[in-house]
């Protein structure tokens, strides 16, 4: 073991092609999905929190549940839509880095949605009456609400992008963990060990580690300090 | 700008409103006329509804039955609610400087963007407000917010100005700056409905009082007639600084 932890610390110092490409696309992949399903969950969340509509209760209670979404399930959702057969097959993306960002926006709308719809109805409730006063749409008071939530909706963004990089069914499913194309840290950690190589299981896992750690760290920091200094 | 060439809101005329909650009666049918001109205090025991009748004027809340009519002929619902500014007890302040509070207010209604920008340097300054006018609002003091929650309204030019305790949470000093702020704004002609606590300030600020207990509208008087010749027990009361049931 103590060997094995010796050449991961290497790999990681010496900047190993293999462990620098599968972190580049993990990145790659993670990011995109969160930026993509960000795009459309913060504004998603704000709606929700705003409009009354009937049904409402009920699309709660499924953004919140499918926040619990297996990343396998969501990994044979996307499967059987990217399929050869399947309603998108004609586009040939199963076993792409295209379907495991598309899987990763599966598992992390609805959390990004249902947190982010959590934190608007706070603020709703808090600016409501000056809103209207200032005769402000709903519509308008959505980047309104967006923009003066920015700090907490950081932190549901973070925690998109954590729930993103650490899984391994969902991209496992659609990616297939192709070397050089579609193996990622956790797919590349699962197959790793099971071969027996832990130096590259252990020196990604490291990696990974570090990068939610810090990614949440620095969060952390802005988040406090633009709350003291903007209050 | 343009309010001299479009038609008054006011009178504005209340008819048979009321208000229920749960069940609970929380403004008794009430007939009300705020004519064009002055500064009215709305006083009453607490409980007696008269953030509530503020509101319904004002269409934050809509009465349960009964209607709210403003002059204004042909004016728009959203017109109407444009030629109106309302001032909390606590203002709520966007997370963005104090100047670009005032802007955004502007903006929403419309303004072009250049015209935003010296409107809202003139509020600022108006109020006095210049060396806070870059700092973020929501840290500023809870006086210096209430004095930008006046600029911003003074800024949208209201043809009414509702306000609702604005100085029960101040000190002394920032009570002034806002009573000083009541009358910069009935100095330019807008009408000013209040609700106060402080007989003191209803006494220096008001030209007629609305006299509220539990819901029910008691006394509607000028001023100086409430306070030395009330007609109705209650007020009698309340104006010696007795509980009033």
């Amino acid at each position: 073991m103590d060997n094995a932890f010796q050449v991961a610390f290497q790999l990681i110092v010496s900047m190993d092609p293999v462990l620098i490409g599968i972190v580049t696309l993990s990145l790659q992949v993670s990011l995109t999905a969160v930026v993509i399903a960000s795009l459309i969950a913060l504004p998603l969340g704000a709606a929700i929190a705003l409009w009354q509509f009937p049904g409402r209760g009920l699309v709660i209670v499924v953004l919140n549940a499918l926040m619990g979404l297996p990343p396998v399930v969501a990994g044979l959702m996307v499967y059987l839509m990217l399929s050869r057969a399947g309603p998108l097959g004609q586009f040939g993306l199963l076993f792409t880095p295209t379907a495991m960002v598309i899987a990763q926006i599966v598992l992390i709308l609805p959390i990004v949605a249902a947190l982010s719809r959590q934190v608007i109805e706070e603020l709703w409730w808090e600016y409501r009456e000056q809103l209207q006063s200032l005769v402000v749409s709903r519509l308008r008071a959505i980047p309104t609400l967006l923009w003066d939530a920015r700090f907490s909706l950081l932190t549901v963004v973070l925690a998109g992008f954590g729930r993103a990089s650490a899984e391994v069914g969902a991209v496992l499913i659609v990616g297939g963990n192709i070397a050089g194309v579609t193996r990622v840290m956790t797919t590349a950690i699962a197959l790793e060990t099971n071969k027996g190589n832990l130096p590259l299981a252990l020196g990604l896992g490291i990696i990974l580690l570090l990068l939610v750690a810090s990614v949440n760290a620095v969060a952390y920091v802005i988040g406090e300090a633009a709350k003291r200094r903007l209050g | 700008m343009n309010r001299a060439e479009s038609p008054s809101l006011l009178p504005l005329e209340l008819q048979g409103v009321t208000f229920r909650h749960r069940g609970l009666t929380l403004l008794e049918p009430m007939d009300l006329r705020l004519e064009r001109n002055g500064k009215t205090m709305i006083m009453g025991p607490n409980g007696a509804g008269k953030s509530l009748l503020m509101r319904i004027c004002h269409g934050l809340l809509r009465p349960t039955s009964g209607s709210v009519r403003w002059a204004g002929n042909g004016a728009t619902p959203e017109t109407i609610r444009q030629r109106q500014a309302m001032v909390f007890q606590r203002p709520v302040m966007l997370r963005r400087s104090a100047l670009a509070n005032v802007r955004y207010a502007l903006s929403v209604q419309g303004v072009p963007r250049s015209e935003r920008r010296w409107r809202a340097d003139e509020a600022i300054e108006r109020f006095g407000l210049q060396p806070i006018a870059h700092r973020p609002a929501r840290v500023l003091s809870g006086g210096e917010q209430q004095r930008l929650a006046l600029a911003r309204a003074w800024a949208l030019r209201p043809e009414i100005l509702f306000m609702d305790e604005p100085t029960s949470a101040l000190d002394p000093t920032a009570i002034k700056a806002v009573e000083e702020a009541v009358e910069t704004f009935h100095s330019e002609g807008t009408r000013i409905v209040m609700t106060t606590h402080d007989l003191g300030q209803a006494r220096r600020l008001a030209d007629d009082v609305i006299f509220l207990v539990n819901g029910r509208l008691v006394e509607k008087a000028p001023v100086r007639e409430f306070f030395e010749q009330p007609q109705s027990r209650e007020a009698a009361a309340f104006v010696q600084g007795e509980l009033v049931w």
